[in-house]
């Protein structure tokens, strides 16, 4: 299984970004994207995601494969941690929470209503949620923001299993996280779109 | 689906959901009518029908910013358009989740409510009847309209406005419905357009309001 990005062009808000991007990433793989803020890291994760739609270019992987996680967890501050994971759990057709919850060692927060996590703990819970779904292809926008020193230990490891078991993981991020020669790093920068291209938004409705 | 369902209905009983809200609002505005009008019985359950359905269309109006604001701010729509639920289930559902937590609620209290307006209790059916047909059509047309003005701040103002001149045919065939059977005529006219308005959004608007909430995440 690979995820495979040929010539791609990215547009945020009829603002052409990013063109020509096109990388590769095969089962057990990491790609680490890079570059200043504003580049276009976060459009470019939503278009192979599918929540933006392709200008141009071509994004190849199985149907279903990918998940995304960006600064927002999707936490429900009355439901407890547990039924926030049981809830992605089900929607994914995945049944064990346990793993997840082992990972970051919430054990003692299970119970505890989402609106009472501080910040740290919220995005543990919404990278927990990436291991109840199953999916093999994790597309991670700033994964590391708010986290510890201890909790970015357990984040790596996270990527690292998940690398080992055959997954990829397409990460922005401007940390090391200690992923080693599993992880090649694209610097986004080559592929900045000329500043004059604007798109002319003709098919509003798709 | 079942999920979904499951988590919305749970988050709308759940403390600040706002289950309660839309059922004491349409208490409200029911028991400020006598004040308005004078406690004349006799006119009072002439115009009972239109005051129920009135009332019933303002509190779920009430509900609607919810459907999809709150998943929105948080990120959860975000995620739940690349989870394997196709987006139009995910609204329909949704739809379904608002109907069960503010519509039903409104047709089982629309009785007791009647009591006040002075109904006799043989118009008690015809009441539930005609808000059972239309309340389901008042969720799928809101949750468009929710899908319309998502992303939007305080976009409530603006989702009533584009909602409530889609609820006029819901409004006027169900008022007409209660309002013929308790007169003891033929409701075969109202009935049949009641259902066909209802049955009509639920099949088509789902597809609609999946188009516009695509559109609204990018």
């Amino acid at each position: 299984m690979t995820l495979t990005v040929s010539n791609l062009s990215v547009l945020r808000a009829s603002r052409h970004l990013l063109s020509g991007v096109g990388f590769e990433v095969s089962a057990g793989q990491a790609l680490i994207l890079r570059g200043p803020n504003g580049l276009g890291k976060t459009t470019l994760l939503r278009t192979i995601a599918g929540l933006q739609p392709i200008y141009q270019g071509h994004v190849d992987m199985p149907e279903d494969a990918a998940v995304y996680a960006a600064h927002l967890d999707g936490i429900k501050s009355t439901l407890t941690v547990r039924e926030n994971l049981e809830f992605w759990a089900s929607v994914f057709g995945t049944d064990s929470i346990g793993a997840a919850i082992a990972t970051f060692d919430m054990e003692h927060l299970i119970d505890r209503p989402g609106g009472m996590l501080s910040a740290g703990q919220k995005r543990r819970l919404g990278l927990a949620r990436l291991m109840v779904t199953g999916r093999p292809i994790w597309l991670l926008d700033e994964p590391t923001v708010s986290l510890d020193t201890v909790a970015v230990g357990q984040f790596g490891d996270m990527i690292a299993g998940h690398l080992d078991r055959g997954g990829m993981a397409v990460i922005a991020t401007h940390i090391d996280l200690g992923l080693g020669a599993r992880a090649e790093t694209l610097d986004l920068s080559q592929f900045k779109a000329a500043p004059e291209q604007k798109y002319n938004p003709n098919e509003a409705f798709l | 689906m079942n999920a979904l369902l499951l988590r919305d209905m749970r988050l709308a009983m759940r403390a600040g959901g706002g289950f309660g809200l839309s059922l004491a609002f349409f208490l409200i505005v029911v028991v400020l009518v006598p004040f308005g009008v004078g406690p004349e019985m006799g006119l009072l359950s002439k115009i009972a029908p239109g005051i129920l359905w009135v009332g019933a269309l303002l509190a779920c109006l009430l509900s609607l910013d919810r459907i999809f604001a709150l998943d929105f701010e948080d990120g959860t729509l975000d995620l739940l358009a690349t989870a394997p639920l196709p987006i139009e289930a995910v609204v329909s559902v949704k739809s379904l989740a608002h109907w069960i937590t503010t519509g039903l609620p409104l047709v089982l209290v629309a009785p007791l409510l009647g009591v006040l307006l002075g109904l006799q209790s043989d118009a008690f059916y015809w009441i539930v009847l005609s808000l059972l047909l239309g309340t389901p059509g008042l969720s799928v047309i809101g949750t468009f309209g929710a899908a319309l003005t998502v992303g939007l701040k305080r976009g409530g103002l603006l989702l009533s406005l584009l909602v409530l001149p889609l609820y006029v045919p819901t409004l006027i065939f169900g008022a007409e419905l209660a309002r013929r059977g308790i007169a003891g005529m033929d409701v075969g006219t109202p009935m049949s357009l009641l259902l066909g308005i209802t049955f009509a959004c639920i099949a088509l608007l789902p597809f609609a309001s999946a188009a516009v909430l695509k559109i609204n995440l990018r």
